[in-house]
């Protein structure tokens, strides 16, 4: 199977998915220690990394608009 | 009388003698030269320290102790893995000026006293431009220069503030400093140049992505992580740091999303990682201070590694543009493997280095600076981004580009190959590092809850990634320059000194319009007064000036001698 293709991609995606669940199950399973309180949340990491992640490419797409120049902006 | 050449001497003194040696023996040699360095560093008693009275002045060349010996190690594994990467290298400029470059990093490092660092600091600017101008292209001549005139421009301030500080103290040792003169505040601003603080930080986006293959590699290593050093061993505890620390790792990241050229996308993950390592500067600890040199090492042998793969592209393909490239690893497998073996560590898998390292400055960002710490987690998942998935994403997988190119040559593969598994050994067996660090510390990197929760941060950013391609919402790979700092020396600056200049040109113009008529008025006026039948009132030539010169000097002789 080619690991550039849409089924291989989709399949890591689902794979991707799955690991994601069983994470934020075994949230549930040990003992926290955490600095701040909203460690506590069960899946708190996950949600951060998620919004964090979205939030930065949307924001980063929209900034696009007004730094985005030519290849030749500088002449050189 | 200096006893012991200093660490890093013998690359400069092997760059010297490099002409010399004939071009069979080259790989070996340039190979060679970075392991007896590291032996004659070795051989160097654990603290030794070695003063020179210099024109009444105290120096101190030599100073060996734990925080320098960190650097000095990783330093030399640096030099080792760029050695062995750019044995393809034919140019012997080039490969001087990585020896010089490698060498006078390393002494910097365990300079004792600001002057023999401001020499070093100098040393490491004027040998890395070659490494830039040895792409022999237009972009670099002039991205070289620019570099050049910054990192230059550290220096003289290195110089000044040092020069300060002697006359404020009467002393010129390299220690603990803080801010707390303007002497010391123009060395935290050199340091901080270097470091490549926010706004004074493009140099490094702007010269990395444009040097060789090799150089690059060797680039990523020295320049900003002396700087590192630097504010570690001068300016640990200083609280501006943490915030400074916080923005470099959180702007660079919105500009690696954006960015085309994937070297470029890796020198804005490098200063991204700064961030991490000037935040723990910053809050001082021994915990941080382990931090940032932890952060270090790791991090100069995976952004080596990532800047090795992403070269071996660019050396086999002609491009690094990601909207050109795709598909590679079926051309590329090795190369492939070790660039996600990089982006592992670089993202902080478990596992792998950046794992272990990264730990000890989240930690101490957690112990009183909260929303440091919180803006440190969203760089985390930044760096997932850019150098996790990014990087190899598109270079080595997204969509097949039809380019079959060879795999990478073997000396690069066995340089990639190292530095891969350097990167598992010290994830897998942090105590290799942690023996190394400035401070002792029986930190225990895995435990249940530090393991679930990086993966938790990592792996919903992934399906994050997942979620914004399969909605097409991931904003596509295009060919272009996105805007940065650079904006206002490039194009700002000389558009105003243009408009400076033409309007300083309209007032030469309407000044010397008017001057010149009075002139002309004037000299009207001289010849109508003339007269010309007198012998002083001609216009002479020059030779009957000269004649006359002449005339009245041997008028003169006579005399004197008659007299």
């Amino acid at each position: 199977m080619d690991l550039d293709g849409r089924r291989f991609g989709t399949r890591v995606f689902y794979l991707l998915a799955a690991f994601c669940a069983a994470l934020f199950l075994a949230d549930f399973l040990y003992a926290k220690h955490p600095h701040f309180e909203v460690e506590r949340w069960p899946g708190f990491y996950g949600l951060y990394g998620f919004a964090a992640y979205v939030g930065l490419v949307l924001a980063a797409k929209r900034l696009r608009r007004w730094l985005r120049r030519d290849e030749d902006y500088y002449g050189d | 009388m200096i006893e012991a050449l200093p660490p890093g001497m013998p690359l400069v003194l092997g760059a010297a003698l490099l002409p010399l040696v004939p071009r069979r023996a080259r790989s070996a040699y340039l190979i060679g030269l970075p392991l007896v360095s590291f032996a004659h560093l070795r051989a160097l008693p654990d603290d030794l320290v070695q003063e020179l009275v210099f024109f009444g002045v105290e120096l101190v060349p030599v100073r060996v102790d734990p925080l320098s010996l960190v650097f000095g190690w990783v330093f030399h594994l640096a030099a080792l893995l760029a050695a062995i990467y750019g044995l393809h290298v034919r140019d012997t400029l080039q490969q001087a000026a990585g020896l010089v470059y490698a060498g006078s990093a390393i002494a910097a490092t365990f300079a004792g006293d600001l002057i023999s660092l401001f020499v070093a600091w100098e040393a490491t600017a004027i040998a890395s431009v070659f490494l830039i101008w040895g792409s022999r292209t237009e972009r670099a001549y002039g991205s070289g220069l620019r570099y050049l005139v910054i990192q230059i421009g550290s220096g003289v301030l290195l110089l000044a503030g040092s020069a300060l500080h002697y006359v404020d103290t009467g002393s010129l040792a390299f220690e603990q400093l803080g801010v707390t003169s303007l002497g010391t505040g123009l060395i935290f601003l050199a340091f901080g140049i270097k470091a490549a603080f926010p706004l004074l930080h493009n140099w490094l986006q702007d010269a990395y992505p444009e040097a060789t293959v090799a150089g690059t590699v060797l680039l990523s290593a020295f320049t900003t992580k002396l700087a590192i050093y630097a504010l570690a061993r001068g300016f640990a505890g200083t609280p501006i740091l943490v915030p400074i620390g916080a923005a470099m790792t959180a702007f660079p990241v919105f500009y690696a999303v954006l960015e085309n050229d994937l070297r470029r996308v890796l020198a804005y993950s490098l200063n991204n990682q700064l961030g991490f390592m000037v935040v723990g500067v910053g809050i001082g600890t021994e915990m941080a201070l382990n931090g940032t040199a932890a952060h270090a090492f790791a991090h100069i042998i995976y952004k080596a590694l990532l800047f090795m793969a992403m070269g071996a592209v660019l050396f086999r393909t002609g491009t690094i543009r990601a909207s050109d490239l795709g598909g590679l690893y079926r051309s590329m497998p090795w190369t492939a493997a070790f660039c996600l073996v990089g982006s592992a560590s670089i993202a902080a898998f478990p596992l792998f280095s950046g794992f272990v390292a990264k730990a000890f400055v989240m930690n101490a960002a957690a112990e009183g600076f909260p929303l440091t710490f919180f803006v440190l987690l969203f760089a985390s998942a930044g760096v997932m981004d850019h150098s996790g998935i990014k990087i190899p994403y598109f270079a080595f997988f997204a969509h097949d580009s039809g380019r079959r190119v060879a795999e990478a040559p073997w000396h690069m593969r066995i340089a990639m190959g190292i530095a891969a598994l350097l990167c598992i050994v010290i994830g897998v067996y942090p105590a290799a590092l942690y023996g190394l660090l400035p401070f002792p510390t029986d930190y225990v990197p895995y435990d249940t809850a530090h393991v679930v929760t990086q993966l938790q941060l990592l792996l919903f950013a992934a399906l994050g990634f997942g979620v914004l391609m399969r909605t097409g919402v991931y904003p596509p790979e295009v060919r272009s320059v996105n805007l940065d700092f650079d904006w206002f020396y490039r194009r700002a600056a000389p558009a105003l000194i243009g408009m400076g200049v033409r309007a300083l040109e309209r007032t030469r113009d309407a000044l010397s319009s008017g001057a010149w008529r009075g002139i002309e008025r004037a000299a009207q006026e001289a010849s109508r007064r003339r007269v010309p039948q007198r012998l002083l009132g001609e216009s002479w030539r020059t030779g009957t000036g000269a004649l006359w010169a002449v005339l009245l000097l041997a008028a003169y002789l006579l005399l004197y001698y008659a007299g």
